[in-house]
């Protein structure tokens, strides 16, 4: 007989593996638009240490001269990127799973700690749910992402009409800027993930899609070992 | 942690992780299928059909939320910026004879005015200092002064022409174009505008005249305005032709 242990619902498997082409869309077609105006860099005065995005990239990637095609996908793929990240978050808060993925008061601290360990500086981790608390806070964040990459890019997509948005989010240039930086968190979120599931090893990946943990088989030696314990040492 | 553990054969648990795997790969088949084959649709203006229909989709609904009452964010007039970027020059062809432009006015077939610099001048002035979008991603704080749309329409009696669902206008030489839903078109920042930063407005400019409209974006704002005419449906739009949305509103 195998060990089996429920993981991930249907529900929370479908949002995951649906987001994930339509994220690479959305951030696909976001770099056809960037080229457009690609202003941003990392450096000061006329010093640039990296410039966002180097043209060896875009032209790799045949990116130039696509800023129609890429804002006909953006906008078309949004609904689907809002639409699933919506009802995810709502499945998230009615089927309270929430409270497995939401940090707590001790998530700060304990997540210092899953770093830590990680990293191979500290040995043992805190006890932990469904996920430990280095998760909880990605898995929050990508939330949080998710709801201000809404924000910040239906500011610079109807700026006049959401004035007050466009205002409270630092004017329509910081939108695009914001916009464009979560958008870097988000491909930074994808290769710490990536990454994090290798290591983690096949039975976690295969949990995503199959929904199950499977367990680790009994250990046959202590099992046949503990009728066979004699008191000899007794005498 | 393991809130439902329970016990499996090998054989079941290998049937049902081959489903989940096989319903998976079938997921990836036709998200890459579905891919494909969107990029062989035939397009329409230029762009994908599938993604120009809900284009227009998306204009329908935001034509339909849009609130004329909210007003694209306005500067003080040191904000705006004393070099304006020049960004096309389509419809600007080098022998526009300034003396004998006129703006062409089509009311309606066969009822046409051609109007002066100098009478559109002596309608009541307005001036716009808001931060100009580019469909490109830049933008930039720029002063315009010119005559309210909605003044022009007062003034030469076009209620029955708004109306109408678009206004087309045209360079004199027809080589740019954009079509206009009305409901933009009056919405109070918009103007036929003869002035840039307090001068009269450079050729590169759109010399004698040429309309802001901050609610879209800059490749709306045709210059050097030839005619204007209205109508129900979609007048002609330049870079809508090339794979651009109608709408283009902010």
């Amino acid at each position: 007989m195998k060990k089996i242990a429920k993981k991930h619902s249907l529900a929370i498997r479908w949002f995951h593996w649906v987001n994930f082409p339509i994220l690479l869309v959305m951030i696909w077609s976001g770099l056809l638009i960037y080229w457009a105006n690609d202003v941003y860099r990392i450096g000061w005065g006329k010093t640039t240490i990296l410039k966002f995005f180097p043209d060896s990239f875009y032209k790799a990637l045949h990116v130039p001269f696509r800023l129609a095609e890429g804002m006909s996908l953006h906008f078309v793929f949004m609904w689907l990127f809002a639409i699933n990240g919506l009802l995810y978050f709502l499945y998230l808060l009615f089927s309270k799973e929430y409270k497995l993925i939401f940090p707590n008061r001790h998530s700060l601290k304990e997540g210092w700690l899953v770093l830590l360990h990680d990293l191979h500086l500290r040995k043992g981790l805190p006890p932990q749910k469904k996920y430990n608390a280095a998760q909880r806070l990605a898995y929050t964040g990508v939330i949080v992402m998710g709801f201000l990459m809404l924000l910040t890019g239906l500011a610079i997509y109807k700026p006049a009409q959401l004035n007050f948005l466009c205002s409270i989010l630092g004017g329509y240039e910081w939108a695009r800027a914001e916009h464009f930086i979560i958008t870097l968190l988000f491909v930074l979120f994808f290769f710490v993930h990536i990454i994090q599931v290798i290591i983690a090893g096949w039975n976690n990946f295969q949990s995503m899609i199959t929904g199950f943990d499977v367990l680790p088989a009994p250990d046959k030696t202590t099992e046949i070992s503990v009728p066979d314990q004699s008191p000899v040492s007794n005498s | 942690m393991i809130a439902t553990e329970k016990d499996i054969t090998p054989a079941q648990w290998k049937r049902r992780s081959v489903l989940s795997f096989a319903v998976f790969i079938l997921f990836l088949l036709l998200c890459f299928a579905g891919w494909n084959w969107l990029k062989k649709q035939p397009t329409e203006a230029g762009a994908i059909k599938p993604l120009r229909t809900v284009l227009n989709t998306n204009e329908n609904i935001f034509y339909s939320l849009f609130n004329p009452g909210r007003l694209a964010q306005t500067y003080p007039k040191q904000f705006a910026v004393p070099r304006v970027r020049v960004n096309g020059d389509a419809g600007l062809g080098t022998d526009f004879d300034a003396s004998t432009w006129r703006l062409k006015l089509i009311k309606a077939p066969g009822d046409t005015l051609f109007i002066s610099l100098d009478e559109i001048k002596k309608l009541p002035k307005t001036d716009v200092i808001f931060d100009f979008k580019c469909i490109e991603g830049w933008s930039q704080v720029t002063h315009w002064s010119g005559v309210k749309f909605s003044d022009f329409v007062k003034h030469y009696g076009l209620d029955a022409q708004m109306a109408l669902r678009f206004t087309g206008m045209e360079t004199p030489d027809g080589e740019y174009y954009v079509g206009l839903d009305n409901k933009s078109m009056l919405q109070p920042q918009t103007i036929l505008c003869y002035e840039m930063n307090g001068a009269a407005l450079p050729l590169n400019q759109g010399f004698p005249l040429r309309l802001i409209i901050p609610v879209k974006y800059g490749v709306k704002h045709l210059k050097r305005i030839g005619t204007i005419a209205f109508s129900d449906d979609r007048p002609r739009d330049y870079w809508y032709e090339r794979g651009y949305d109608y709408y283009c509103g902010l």
